[in-house]
Formats: C-alpha cells, structure tokens, sequence
C-alpha cells in the first residue's frame, strides 16, 4: 500500500466510524444542532428590534445578521464536539488500538478533520433552511455564497484541529472545557449581535483584537452581498487552520509517545 | 445460632416485561453459617433471584424467607439482617474510602461516637486503611470490591450477599477477597450467598452449591456430592496423525460413552473409572494409533453442568474458570 | 422529620455538597458560561438600551437576572447526572439497602444542587456588585433574589433528578439540557417582553414562566419592589419546583422498587 492510500484509506475509515457514530446516536449530534438553532431562533426572534437601535447599518435583515454569528458557531462547535468524540475515544482505548493498528497516523487526524466537516455540513444544511424558512434576506451571489462557506469551513477545520490537539495531549473527557471555553470565548467576544461600532465597554476591545471580528464581520458581508476585507480575512483563516494544524501534529506525537 | 433457614425460597420466580422468565420456580434453602455458592453462566438468573432476595426486587410470584423474615411482607427488618455487596462495585468515585463508610454507618444509624470507629476497623479488616483519605476513582478494582465488602459490614449483617465477587480481579486480589469470605463464614458465622460464573470460586469456598441455568436450578449439594453424581473421570486423547482420529474413536468406544472434546481429540468417559486409562494406553497402542496427547480428566463442576444442561458452563474454557478443569496430564 | 431522616438527610446532603464541589467540569462551566454570558451581553447590547421604551440605562442591570436562571440550568444538569451515576453504577442499590426513606434521599441529592445554587446567586451578585451592578431593592433584595434563585435552582435540578429517576440514564440527563436552554432562550431573556418585534416569539416568552422567573429578578435590581413581579416570579419558580419534585419523588418509587 503506498503511503498516500494508507493515509486516504485511514482517513476514511476513521470518517466513515465518526459519520456512523453521530448519525446513530441522538446524544451526540443532537446537542450540537440544537444550540446554533436555539441561539438562532432566540436571536433573530428575541432581538431584532436591535436593528432599529440608531447607527445599526447591515445590508440585508437582522435574520441574516444573526445567521452569520450562528454560521459560524456550528461551524466552530462541529468542530469542538468532534474534539470532544477523539477525547472519548482515548477514553475508551479505541485510538490507542488505532495508533497501534493505523500505518498512517496523519490519516488518523485527516478523518478526525473529515467527522468534523460533516458535522459542520450537516447542521450547517438544517440551520441554513431554518434561517431561510424565517426569511432570511440573502443578497449575495453565488461567489459571495462560496466564499461564505469556505470560510465556515476554514472556521470548522481549525476548530476540529484544535480541539483533536487539547483530545490527544489530555486523552480524557475531562478536557471537554479546555476545547468548548477558549472558542466559546473568541466566539462570544466578537460583534455577535451587534455591528462591531455598536458594541461598548471591554468587549469592544476584545473584538478589536479577536480574529473572529474580521471572520465574522466578511461572513456577513457574503450574506449581505457587500462583502469587506476579503483577502486579509481569508489569510487570517488559513493562518489559523495553519496554527491548529501544527497544534495538532504536536498532539498526535504526545499521544503517540503514549499508545 | 438458630436451626431455621438463613434464607429459604419455594417457588421463586421472576418475569420481566417481554423477556423470559429470568427466575423459574427456584427453591433453595441455605443453613445459617453456611456459604452457599450460586452458580450459573451469565444471564442465568443468579443476580435477579439476590435482587429478590435482597428485597431490591418484587418477586413475580413464590415466596422467601430471608432471616426467618418475608421478603415482599417484610423488607425492612430482612434488610437489617443482611449486607450486600451487588455486581457492580457501588461506589462513588469523588469520595475517599473513609468517607464511604461514613456514610453508610450514619445511614445505617450507627450512634454517632460508633460511626469512626466501625468505619476504622472494617478498612482495617479489608487493608484499605493506607488508602482510606484516597478518593475511590483512583482504587483498583480489588480494592474497590474490599471496600464494597466492608460497606456490606457495618451493621454486623448476619447473611452476607456477595453478587459475582471476583469478576474482573486479578488472581492475589481474588484470593485475598476468598480467604475474607472464609473467615468471615468460620469465625464470625455469617452466612454467605454468593453467586458466580467461576467454577473454581464455587469449589473452593462454597459448602453447598446451586447450579442454576435459564432461571431453573439444575443441581444442588456439596461440590463433592455433585461430581460423585456425574462419578467416573473421562480421557481425552489427540492421535499424532489427524488421519487416526476416526480409528481411535471406535477403540475408544469401548472403554464408555462418548463426551464432547475439541475437535482434534477424541474423549470417553471411562466405565471402568481411571483403573481403565493402562488399558485404554496398551488398547491404542495395539492398533498401531499414535498418541500425541492424552489427558485424564477428574468430574469437575463444568462435568456436572454439561451432564445437567447439555452444555459447558459459559466462560469456562477462559481465564480463571479454566483452572477449575485441574487437568492430570499422563504422558503418552 | 424525625432524628432518623434528619439524620439522613444531612448524610446525603453533605455527600450531595462534597461530590458536586468535587468535580470542577461541573462546578466552573456552571459559573463560568453564565458570567461569560453576563460579560458579553452586558458589552455587546449595551446600545440596546437606546431602544425607546427599554427598561434601564444599562444593559447589565437588565441581563444580570438571566446568570442566576442560567445557574439553574446547570443546577437541573449537575442534580440529574449525579442522581443517573447513582443509578448505573448501582450506588442507588447500595442506598436502598439501608433503612433509607424515599423523601430523604430525594431531598438529600437535591441538598447539592441547593449548594452549588448558592455558591452561584452569591457569585453573580458580587460579580454584578464589581461591575458597578445596584441593586435597587437593597441589601434585602438581595436576599430575596437568593432566595428566589435557590427555589430556580431547586425547580431546575428536580426537573434534572425526574428524568435521571425515570430513565436511569446520564445521556438523557444531557439529551434534556438543550431543551431546558430553549426555554431560557425563549423568554424575555434578552429583551423586555415589549420590545420583543416577532408575533409567536412574544406569544411564547408570555406564556414561559421563564419570563416570569427573570422578570422577578429583574424587578428587585431596576424598579426595586414591585410585589406583582416578586409574586409572579416566586410563584413560577415555585410551580415548577412542586410539580418537578411530585414527579421525581413518583419517578424514585418506580426506580427504588424495594419491598
């Protein structure tokens, strides 16, 4: 077997038992379709009275405004909870079985990435038409469209690349928080309900330097068809995929020195 | 110490909704200080009828006594005569060793200046005293089931519930929780139920035993009462060529009745009791039949299950049940 | 109550306070998200009191009552993943075989959730103290927002304690947590029931007692007394607390079967 179909067979394989495992069991995927819902539901309903707050400019409506935050919150949490499936996994033996078995174990990661991917597809499909079935307002065009979606997926894969870092140093449950809490936090502290010029105090300053303000801020852009800050914020993302990624490799050696 | 039953069934039984009848009609009667050994294959029905006799469980209809006491009318007061220590080692893992016995002691209402002190001893007894201030998601499994046992202690029970002991333990911590049960049965004359799947257990400490398979008891008596029933030892053999098997089948055959073997050997149980086996050994080699392997067997308890039921007690052929079989090799 | 069940019920109370102080992934993401959430509300809807006819000049006077339902929220998780592990590992086995009584143990597990309840209200309100939070009722105010938060958290973890009781099972402890969130998020959470623009969203935040919940909290800290708001929150928060605590102690007579 050479070494790119070992890592592809691996990483299919390793997909094929994360699908078989979210889509079988309601305790997994239900919590991670249910918040972005719920936040979606709470906000575009609970608060879109905010748009009328004076100096509140988007091009489109406040559907939409909220969609792009939870866009990109089921984008980030696909990618925690899978963290959270790798953890289980060092758990219950199965990844030290498969750090012994697998001949690739980059490949073990890439199918981490791939569960991770799914997961992020999958709710990004049911909130997509929830959000159009409450009339979201879509201005942007087929490019905007993609250049929306690769960026929820930049978000997803970083996500699941760090999270598959924290599983794989800690290789318990218990470092759950460790994985949820710093991206709750990049996630929360950024413009989510409100442009960024409309939000005050230490938030406003922790936005300014939260990469998820640019992200978040161009996601929007797509939707609303104006799209801003296009290069810098995709470079950021791939910086961040980049970041993740090193920070898994370190993970998948310390749990290799382990198994 | 009183001549009534320590605990007495007639009749027992137990259906759950859409299953089988877990318990089938099981009537046992077990002496006072007696250690009496349940035995069965997974899913027989041992942990239902100590749930039922424990009072953790309504029986479906029959009765038992459990210390003279009803288990359906009289709960409370055979729960005051009885400790238990279930299958699954109930324990709470953010709680140290001490702890948990402060805690059953305050639940069991042991007066306040007794509590420490009970608690002390009992770890004392097990050999979890160093690991007493240690929170118990870090203990071993061994160590887990000794606390379990000194918990099932604290208010002096006179009829000790012991639901699959071992399963799971290392053979030192196995041993070490043995010779507990032994000296409790012996010195302080508790009473001991305990069920399990390992022959060896059921041997080696029980005085009397219940098979039990598919909710109906099976066999009941000593150990050794139970293999005099099944009585004459069996020998198997394996020819040096597979191609021989057949050939010494039939001068097997004349030695007694065919049992079940593997499949590359060939087994009888001897008519003639192990006098025979000089005989079977000039018979084979008379007919020219090479013999690679040839193995005396004593009854053993899985002899008596397969005479009972047809078939071989489940998990005897692995880990700690297999040493059970005592094999008595004879070169060939 | 007599000696006997006092003294059980202090024995399982203090194993219901030790256990649950025990594990931080239980205690810190139960004060940590609901002053993550206050943090950035409080930032990043600053401006939405700006909206005409909004209740308060600063938003975090207005949101700080959602910390101490949200605090409830975890009480129902941490009450009810810790009455399922009593269950699957047995423990709940080992407790029946001693002369227990039934109300005991119930009122002992819920001892931890009480716990853990007040560690929370006392947080939130110092917390809100540092932000530069009044308290417009006062010192007794206060009090009596700990109070009624302890009965949120009562209501909440004997809704957690009902479904371990009836299902016996740790992931339908979690499986339920999301729905309660939906019940936090569609209520006057975010915005005064006025104010909230969409049709069904207000219907549903007028018929959650939820709303009420909050809408007591918040009278104590804005308006300072108002007996309707106190009287409705108290009497929701109670409604709550009395029928999950009849149907968990029904749930623990079919789970606890002994004769």
């Amino acid at each position: 077997m050479s070494r790119a179909g070992g890592t592809r067979d691996v990483a299919l394989a390793v997909a094929w038992r994360g699908a078989h495992n979210y889509f079988t069991n309601p305790a997994i995927f239900i919590p991670g379709l249910l918040f972005p819902l719920f936040f979606f539901t709470a906000f575009a309903g609970g608060l879109s009275r905010v748009d009328s707050v004076p100096g509140f400019e988007f091009g489109s409506n406040y559907t939409a405004f909220v969609y792009g935050f939870v866009l990109m919150q089921a984008s980030a949490f696909g990618g925690v909870f899978t963290g959270f499936s790798i953890a289980r996994d060092f758990e219950s033996g199965f990844s030290r079985r498969l750090l012994l078995a697998a001949p690739s174990h980059g490949g073990i990661v890439a199918g981490y990435w791939l569960t991770g991917v799914m997961r992020a597809v999958f709710t990004i499909c049911i909130i997509t038409v929830v959000a159009l079935a409450a009339g979201m307002d879509v201005q942007g065009g087929g490019i905007d469209l993609l250049g929306l979606y690769t960026l929820a997926l930049l978000v997803n894969a970083a996500a699941t690349l760090f999270g598959c870092g924290v599983a794989m140093r800690l290789r318990t449950m218990q470092a759950g928080p460790l994985m949820q809490i710093p991206v709750f936090l990049l996630l929360f502290l950024a413009p989510v309900w409100l442009p960024y010029d409309l939000i005050t105090g230490w938030v406003h300053a922790a936005a300014t330097v939260n990469p998820m303000t640019l992200i978040l801020t161009t996601e929007r852009g797509f939707v609303a068809g104006d799209p801003v800050h296009v290069v810098i914020t995709f470079a950021v993302g791939a910086a961040l995929v980049g970041a993740a990624l090193l920070w898994a490799r370190g993970g998948l050696h310390s749990a290799e020195q382990a198994a | 110490m009183s001549s009534s039953p320590a605990i007495e069934t007639a009749d027992l039984v137990r259906e759950f909704k859409k299953g089988p009848r877990a318990v089938d009609g099981v009537d046992i009667q077990v002496a006072p200080g007696e250690v009496f050994g349940f035995l069965g294959p997974n899913g027989a029905g041992k942990s239902t009828t100590v749930h039922m006799l424990t009072t953790l469980l309504p029986p479906t209809s029959g009765s038992a006594r459990v210390a003279g006491h009803d288990v359906v009318e009289e709960g409370t007061r055979v729960r005051a005569a009885i400790g238990a220590a279930l299958q699954e080692a109930a324990l709470d893992p953010f709680l140290t060793g001490r702890e948990h016995m402060k805690l059953q002691t305050a639940l069991h209402g042991l007066p306040r200046e007794q509590r420490a002190r009970r608690g002390d001893e009992l770890l004392g007894r097990v050999g979890l005293t160093d690991a007493a201030d240690r929170k118990v998601g870090g203990y071993s499994g061994g160590m887990k089931r000794r606390l379990d046992l000194a918990l099932a202690l604290v208010h002096g029970p006179r009829i000790l519930f012991l639901d699959e002991p071992t399963t799971g333990l290392d053979v030192q911590s196995r041993s070490a929780l043995w010779a507990e049960v032994q000296r409790l049965a012996s010195d302080d004359g508790v009473t001991v139920f305990l069920t399990t799947q390992y022959l060896e257990e059921a041997d080696q400490l029980a005085d009397r035993i219940a098979i039990i398979d598919r909710g109906k008891i099976v066999a009941q008596g000593t150990p050794d009462d139970l293999k005099d029933e099944i009585g004459r030892p069996s020998v198997e053999v394996i020819p040096a060529e597979p191609a021989d098997l057949a050939r010494m089948k039939s001068v097997l055959a004349r030695f007694g009745e065919s049992v079940a073997s593997p499949p590359k050997a060939a087994a009888v149980r001897l008519s003639g009791g192990d006098a025979q086996l000089a005989d079977v050994v000039r018979a084979l080699d008379a007919e020219g039949i090479r013999v690679q392997h040839l193995q005396l067997h004593a009854p053993t308890l899985d002899d008596v299950f397969l005479a009972k039921t047809g078939r071989h007690l489940e998990g005897a052929g692995d880990g700690a049940a297999v040493e059970d079989a005592e094999p008595d090799p004879v070169a060939a | 109550m007599n000696r006997a069940t006092a003294l059980q019920v202090g024995t399982l109370a203090r194993r219901s306070i030790v256990r649950t102080l025990r594990q931080p992934a239980m205690v810190v993401p139960a004060l940590f998200f609901p002053l993550l959430l206050l943090a950035v509300n409080a930032g990043g809807l600053q401006r939405a009191t700006d909206l005409p006819g909004f209740p308060a000049d600063h938003y975090l006077d207005f949101v700080l009552a959602v910390c101490f339902v949200q605090g409830g929220l975890f009480a129902a998780n941490s009450a009810g993943t810790n009455v399922a592990n009593d269950i699957e590992t047995g423990f709940l086995n080992r407790l029946s075989l001693t002369p227990l009584r039934k109300t005991a143990l119930l009122m002992g597990q819920l001892a931890g959730v009480l716990a853990l309840g007040l560690i929370q209200a006392v947080t939130f309100l110092v917390v809100g103290a540092i932000a530069g939070e009044g308290i417009h009722a006062g010192v007794a105010g206060a009090l009596v927002i700990v109070a009624l938060a302890l009965l949120i958290s009562l209501g909440f973890g004997s809704i957690g304690a009902f479904v371990a009781l009836r299902t016996g099972s740790g992931e339908a402890v979690q499986g339920i947590f999301p729905l309660m969130f939906a019940a936090l998020f569609l209520s006057s959470m975010a915005l005064p029931r006025n104010l909230i623009e969409t049709d069904w969203f207000r219907e549903v935040a007028t018929w959650n007692p939820v709303s009420y919940m909050l809408e007591g909290i918040r009278s104590l800290v804005i308006t300072g007394w108002d007996g309707e708001a106190l009287a409705l929150g108290f009497a929701c928060a109670g409604g709550v607390a009395l029928i999950a605590l009849v149907a968990a102690a029904a749930a623990l007579r079919t789970q606890m079967v002994r004769t």
